[in-house]
């Protein structure tokens, strides 16, 4: 299986069964340079497995995952980030006993070896970095504030942050407006909107209503196989999908 | 952790040891307090470990007494020449080892002639097994009470190890009756004060090295570790490596202390490598405070000064007494003494705000954003 694509992400037959149980069967999965593309499906469909085997958290049984024509199964999950790939989890995972501006600057892509980090200092393109991504994110007046004070919706957009910081080329996000505010829902989507531009996005979601605003395309999963993929108008009227998710 | 405070703490630090001890103990009493010192290396090295990057060991007696064990082994070398030890059927090697039989020096023991080789391997030996136990484990992904164990599990076997060997290690005995360091007698007055000093200069030399790299990136990247280990790892960095890292640190320290030991009490024994004197160690830490350098040190001195004292009187109560100080501070100070000094230090810098505060006038509250904004403009 050497297939070359022009795919900045590709995966290929992508399985994992957990004691027999197949949480994802044999996905394939192609997304371009520049695209937003959301996941979604009812609960147990593999939304967030899928995420995990790209990130490397978890190992599939069989398949591949291709980042730019690189093969990324194997590759221990420091590198696979290295490498342009950049995961957020469902939960605000950010750091609460730092402040903002410490937990960016702890993002920044450099002094991650054991010696580098003990060599880094903080440069002025370090901090302007800093700057501009607190910017992009809302954060700027909150440069001082600790992690734990931020609300909820400053805490996933934090996230998101601490992400552009490494600049990948791939991010991945895990229902990145679950618990948000309408306005929070507002601006988050056009935070989305501008980020997406020259890397691809994939986004795990529930809210319709938001994907419908985001996607440029939608892949449906079911019990780990994709059962529709196109646009959000083809989606809402494939009787397939009607049946397993949004008839109910 | 500014570095202005730091510079406070230190020079307390530096007046307690360096003034107010050494002219206030005789030399048997200030011998002791070099003695607990030694300990404090080991604890600040639990400190990195388990307060900052979250990783508990209970072994920590190994890199101690690899420490001491390798500084021993120079000593009784230099002790057991060939005119000393004349009676011996085979002069010229330690008496326990003529005392089982052997006839040669064993070939590990060799390197040992050698001063230079004797302070690397100090260093070196304790960082290097650090470095193969912490590989093989951090990178499965162990941790945190399987840490623990399998840590205390390595420390009964060295010292188990130690024990059964008595022809290449003295056995339960330990090494004993060590005299001079390169002609030096170590067991005269001056030789004890000269070495408290050293012992007081390189704890707070190394407690300054701390500091610096707690104050810099790997400070921040541990406290996040800690907190949020998958958020490191997706970040781009390799948690494990880190781990690995500090563990070798923290042995490194600890093999510092077991030679400074040495050199002050004048021998070592597999009491001081097993589990006892493993957990002992991680007791200093939890009543400093593990998440501070210097509550560490404060631990080892002031856990071992009681233990001196109660042991003196009521021996066979001591690990009881122990156990009990263990649990109340975890239950009561989680912090240890380092968390109720900031405590301390909080409330009285708000009741002193308090006082400042009462001659002025009540505070205005509307104008706060428009003063701010001043501010920023001037």
């Amino acid at each position: 299986m050497s297939s070359n694509t022009s795919f900045q992400l590709a995966l290929e037959d992508l399985t994992v069964s957990f004691d027999g149980f197949k949480a994802v069967d044999g996905l394939n999965l192609y997304i371009e340079k520049d695209e937003l593309r959301v996941i979604i499906g009812p609960n147990g469909a593999g939304k967030t497995t899928v995420l995990d085997l790209i990130c490397g958290k978890t190992k599939p049984t069989e398949g591949s995952v291709k980042f730019n024509n690189r093969e990324l199964v194997g590759m221990p999950e420091h590198q696979i980030v290295r490498a342009g790939v950049g995961r957020k989890f469902q939960t605000p995972s950010i750091y609460e006993n730092l402040t903002v501006y410490e937990n960016l600057e702890v993002s920044f892509p450099r002094g991650r070896g054991v010696f580098g980090c003990l060599a880094f200092t903080s440069t002025p393109d370090v901090t302007e970095r800093i700057r501009s991504v607190a910017d992009e994110i809302y954060l700027k007046e909150h440069l001082e504030v600790e992690g734990a004070a931020l609300s909820h919706g400053q805490k996933q957009w934090l996230e998101i942050g601490m992400l552009l910081m490494q600049e990948p080329q791939l991010i991945m996000l895990d229902e990145p407006v679950a618990g948000m505010s309408p306005a929070e829902r507002e601006k988050t989507a056009e935070l989305l909107g501008r980020i997406s531009k020259g890397r691809c996005i994939l986004i795990v979601e529930h809210d319709m209503e938001f994907v419908s605003r985001i996607a440029h395309k939608v892949t449906v999963l079911h019990l780990g196989k994709i059962i529709a993929e196109g646009s959000m108008e083809k989606i809402q009227n494939d009787p397939k999908v009607i049946e397993v998710y949004l008839g109910h | 952790m500014g570095g202005k405070s730091g510079l406070i703490n230190l020079a307390i630090l530096a007046a307690l040891l360096l003034l107010v001890l050494p002219l206030s103990l005789d030399i048997f009493r200030l011998n002791l307090v070099g003695k607990y010192l030694t300990f404090a290396f080991v604890a600040m090295g639990l400190v990195l470990l388990w307060g900052k990057a979250g990783v508990l060991s209970l072994g920590q007696g190994i890199f101690f007494g690899l420490g001491g064990y390798c500084m021993a082994m120079f000593l009784k070398l230099e002790a057991s020449d060939p005119v000393s030890t004349k009676i011996q059927s085979t002069p010229g090697i330690p008496d326990f080892m003529d005392w089982n039989q052997l006839t040669h020096l064993p070939a590990f023991w060799i390197p040992f002639r050698s001063l230079p080789f004797t302070l690397f391997a100090v260093v070196a030996l304790p960082a290097l097994v650090a470095l193969v136990v912490g590989y093989a484990m951090f990178k499965r992904r162990v941790g945190g009470v399987y840490f623990a164990v399998i840590t205390q599990a390595l420390a009964l076997l060295l010292s188990l190890g130690i024990d059964g060997n008595q022809g290449l290690t003295g056995g339960r005995n330990g090494i004993t009756d060590l005299r001079t360091l390169l002609g030096w007698d170590i067991r005269t007055k001056s030789a004890q004060y000269i070495l408290y000093f050293i012992t007081c200069i390189f704890l707070m030399l190394l407690i300054l090295a701390g500091q610096w790299m707690l104050s810099g990136k790997m400070g921040k990247l541990l406290d996040a570790m800690r907190e949020r280990e998958d958020r490191v790892r997706f970040s781009g960095y390799d948690v494990s490596a880190m781990k690995v890292f500090i563990f070798c640190l923290a042995a490194a320290l600890s093999g510092i202390g077991g030679a400074l030991f040495v050199l002050q009490v004048g021998f070592i024994s597999p009491s001081l490598v097993g589990i006892v004197p493993s957990i002992e160690m991680v007791i200093f830490v939890a009543v400093g405070g593990r998440g501070s350098l210097y509550g560490a040190i404060y631990g080892a001195l002031l856990v071992n000064t009681a233990k001196s004292l109660f042991s003196e009187s009521f021996p066979q109560l001591w690990l009881f007494f122990m156990g009990g100080l263990f649990i109340a501070v975890v239950m009561l100070f989680p912090d240890g003494l380092a968390g109720v000094y900031d405590l301390g230090k909080r409330k009285a810098g708000s009741l002193l705000e308090k006082f400042r505060d009462r001659p002025r006038r009540p505070p205005e509250i509307t104008p706060l954003i428009g003063s701010v904004c001043e501010q920023e403009k001037s």
